[in-house]
Parts: structure tokens; C-alpha cells; sequence
């Protein structure tokens, strides 16, 4: 599904990922793991474009995405992202943020879209607050809401950068709740998180970045009891 | 005793006469309060006019100027330090008899296309301003969503924008509607000019120009009390502290 060759990306002097050459097939949940810094969330966000690469190709569905003329906004159609701080639109309220681009873009009436936006309020348990503006939510359920825009679009892919890294400890626990039910239901994921309870029972694969290159991967098992690399050894012993 | 009372009813009186006679004279004589009138229509024509032309134009230019495009950035640049950087009034004129000069238009859309051009100038940076304030994320959002570059502007960046920059947009409305009491110097009459017309009639300067300038501050002050009410309203409607 996604395919990525020798991905390099600096911004100024600091080169942020240094070759990064990985395959993700449909239906993978990839959990990608690691120190601060070490390039997990620029790689995330190559991979729909919101970072430009520096060189390097990234291939989905068997299409050249990195190439010049490249039709940006199909491909972040099929790709939901969902982002560290939320970023819920404030001026629309909880219903419009879920239907304004598929509205907008022309793949649903208002109608079908508000049918849908209901739908996936109720999936993630915020049907009563389709009206309320994302101001007045907790960060748990705001976070929720992210997912639901996302998910409003239909996506193919979904991304998380650190879904739960913003919230108060007791609102983690309803976030990861809708992100373990979406891996349940088959969705291709790739999650950037910290969160190490949810890489062992979710992922079905491990990635360990450090520096801009991922490391060491495999099976959540093999990362968290048998880890090979001394690096990620490290970075568990410290986080375990 | 009586005596003071009746002292102060003749001065009273005598100052009541005065007054009433004055303003006969500035205001009901030939009916010179239609040229007030008049002249306010003239004013609150170039206000509206301004504004508009002032607001698309201050778009625009706001979003050339956040453009990565260097000649349209610069060509934005250009045009605000023109603009920013020499007296409106000599702007009106050479508008008027540079620009113009030979070509039959009338004045007031003249005085309406020089002030909406230096409005958009102050507009620009406010509106540049209000685009800034808007957290990366929320493009970062609308453009993960398939959204394109116009459509994340227009749905996403400029109504939040338009919000925070409310109360700087109401303040430069003021100022463009006060600023127009040059246009006498083109030979339109608007409000400032017909109160000094009615000056030179009637040989006394206070009542009519006291009175062209509370008529300015009552609309000034009707404003910010719009402008005040709109923003409050805006406010409740997020939920926004």
C-alpha cells in the first residue's frame, strides 16, 4: 500500500530522517516508537505530504507520490491524520468540522454528510455533542472528534502523530478505547505514540527509530521482550 | 430679590434668543440643513464605497504579500510603502487630477477609488496580521483533509481570521470615514465642506461646524457600538474566552 525508498529530509543543516526504506502493507497497524527527536513524526508526515522530502520516493497504491505534479489533495483524501494538538476547527461546530470537506470537495450532499458526521459521533460515543463548538469539549473528547474528522472522509490510511501525548492522563484511556476498536475493524494505521501498552496489544508491527532511522522492528512480542539493538534496549529500559 | 430673578430670565432669554436666532439662520434659513444632508449622503458614500473596495483590495494584497512568489510579494511590498508612506490628501489629488486628469468621471467615484486604495494598503497588513495569528495547525488540518490552498483559506483561515481582527477593521472604518472630510479639496461637498459652505454664508464659524462635527461623532460612536455588538456576538458563538 505504502511503499518508501531511501526517504532523507532536512530542514536547514539538520537532516531529520537519514534513509528510510519501509513497506506497509493493507491492513498493517504500524506502531512507531523512539526517543524525541528521533524523526518518528517528520516520517509520519511524509508520508501524506505535510513534510516535502528531501529526497527519496514514497509510493501508495503503486503511485509515485513524490514526483512534481503530483495531485496532492486526492492522495490526503484516502489518508486521515490525526494531530498531537487536535486541531479542531473553533469556528465550526463539532457536526460542521466532520462535514465541511467532504461537503466542500464534492463527495457528499450535506445531507449524506450529516448522516454520516452522526454515524461516527455515535462510533466514537459524542453523539450529544454534534452541536456543542470544540471549545467546550475535554481534550479527550476533542481528540475523538480529530478521529472522527478524519474517518468523515473515508480514508483508506489513517495517521496518528501522538494522538494522546496532549491529554490529561485520565482522558488517554478513551482515545486509545476508538483507536484499538478502528484497528479491530481492519484500518491500515500508522501511530506515532508513547504510549507502549497500546504498541504491545494493537500493533501488529514495531518500529523503533532512533536518529532518523528506524533501527530495529518486528512483531510487538519480539520488540518489547527480546529487543536485538542496543539502542532500543536503552530507549526501553527507560519508558518500560 | 425679584430683581435678580428677572436678571437672570433676561439674560437667559436674551442668550435663548441668540441661539434660536443663530441656528435660524445656520440651519432653516433656505433650508441649509439639506445641504448637511446633502453632504452626509456624499460622505457616507465614499465610506461605503472605501470599505469595500478597501476590503477586497486589503485581501488581496495581504495574501501577495504572505505569497512565497517573490514578484508578487514584492509588488505587494511596493504598493504598501507607496500607499503607507505619503499624505492621503496628496494621494486624493494626484488621483484626481494625475491620474484622471482629462478623463470625464465623476468625483465622487474619483475620492471612492483613492480612499479604497489607501484603505486596502492599512487593511492589507491588518488582514496579513489576522491570517499570521492563525495556528499552522489548523492549515495543517484542512490540507489532511484533501482541502486545497484556496478552500483551507476561505473555510478555515479567513473566518477565523476575520474574527480576531474584527475590532482593528471597525477601528480603521472609523478613521476611513473621518479621513474623508478631505474630498473638498477635489470639490466634492460632503459633510465638512457643507458645513464650512454654510460658515461663509452666514458669517458665524460655531454652529455649523459644532454641528458637522457631532454629527461625525454620533456616526463614529453608532460604530463601535455596532462593531462592539457584532464581536460579542461572534464570541458567544465559539464559546471563545
Amino acid at each position: 500500500m505504502i511503499r518508501v525508498h531511501d526517504l532523507h529530509k532536512s530542514f536547514g543543516q539538520n537532516e531529520v530522517l537519514k534513509g528510510i526504506t519501509e513497506h506497509i502493507k493493507k491492513g498493517e497497524k504500524i506502531v512507531v516508537i523512539g526517543p524525541s527527536g528521533s524523526g518518528k513524526s517528520t516520517f509520519l508526515r511524509c508520508l501524506n505530504l505535510l513534510e516535502t522530502p528531501t529526497a527519496g520516493e514514497i509510493y501508495v497504491d503503486d503511485e509515485l507520490i513524490t514526483q512534481k505534479k503530483f495531485n496532492i489533495n486526492k492522495l490526503r483524501m484516502k489518508m486521515g491524520m490525526v494531530f498531537q494538538s487536535f486541531n479542531l476547527f473553533p469556528h465550526l461546530s463539532v457536526l460542521q468540522n466532520l462535514t465541511l470537506a467532504p461537503i466542500k470537495l464534492g463527495l457528499k450532499t450535506p445531507a449524506e454528510a450529516e448522516e454520516t458526521a452522526i454515524a461516527l459521533l455515535k462510533r466514537v460515543g459524542l453523539s450529544d455533542k454534534a452541536n456543542a463548538y470544540p471549545k467546550q469539549l475535554s481534550g479527550g473528547q476533542q481528540q475523538r472528534v480529530g478521529i472522527a474528522r478524519a474517518l468523515a472522509m473515508n480514508p483508506e490510511i489513517m495517521l496518528f502523530d501522538e494522538p494522546t501525548s496532549a491529554l490529561d492522563p485520565e482522558m488517554v484511556g478513551e482515545v486509545l478505547e476508538v483507536m484499538t476498536q478502528l484497528a479491530e475493524e481492519g484500518m491500515t494505521m500508522v501511530v506515532v505514540t508513547h504510549e507502549m501498552g497500546f504498541a504491545r496489544e494493537v500493533a501488529s508491527r514495531v518500529m523503533f527509530m532512533d536518529n532518523g532511522q528506524i533501527v530495529e522492528q518486528g512483531p510487538p512480542e519480539q520488540i518489547f521482550s527480546a529487543p536485538q539493538n542496543a539502542r532500543t534496549k536503552e530507549f526501553l529500559g527507560k519508558v518500560l | 430679590m425679584s430683581q435678580f430673578f428677572a436678571n437672570i430670565m433676561s439674560s437667559v432669554s436674551g442668550w435663548w434668543d441668540e441661539f434660536s436666532n443663530e441656528f435660524y439662520q445656520n440651519f432653516i434659513l433656505n433650508d441649509r440643513w439639506m445641504l448637511l444632508v446633502d453632504g452626509l449622503s456624499v460622505t457616507l458614500t465614499i465610506t461605503l464605497g472605501a470599505l469595500v473596495i478597501g476590503l477586497i483590495l486589503g485581501v488581496l494584497l495581504a495574501l501577495l504579500r504572505l505569497s512565497k512568489n517573490s514578484i508578487l510579494c514584492g509588488f505587494a511590498k511596493v504598493y504598501l510603502t507607496i500607499f503607507r508612506g505619503t499624505p492621503l490628501l496628496c494621494q486624493l489629488l494626484i488621483i484626481n487630477y494625475v491620474v484622471f486628469s482629462g478623463i470625464n468621471i465623476p468625483p465622487v467615484i474619483v475620492a471612492i477609488i483613492a480612499f479604497g486604495m489607501n484603505s486596502g494598503a492599512y487593511v492589507a497588513e491588518i488582514v496579513r496580521s489576522g491570517i499570521l495569528s492563525i495556528d499552522v495547525g489548523q492549515t495543517e488540518a484542512a490540507r489532511s483533509l484533501g482541502l486545497n490552498q484556496v478552500q483551507t483559506l476561505r473555510y478555515i483561515i479567513l473566518p477565523q481570521a476575520f474574527k480576531n481582527i474584527l475590532p482593528t477593521l471597525a477601528n480603521e472604518l472609523i478613521v476611513l470615514l473621518k479621513e474623508t472630510s478631505i474630498v473638498g479639496y477635489i470639490a466634492l461637498q460632503d459633510l465638512t465642506k457643507a458645513g464650512d459652505f454654510i460658515r461663509s454664508r452666514t458669517f458665524s464659524a460655531l454652529m455649523p461646524l459644532i454641528g458637522v462635527a457631532m454629527v461625525y461623532l454620533a456616526m463614529t460612536t453608532l460604530l463601535s457600538f455596532l462593531f462592539g455588538k457584532l464581536e460579542r456576538r461572534m464570541r458567544a458563538n465559539d464559546s471563545r474566552s
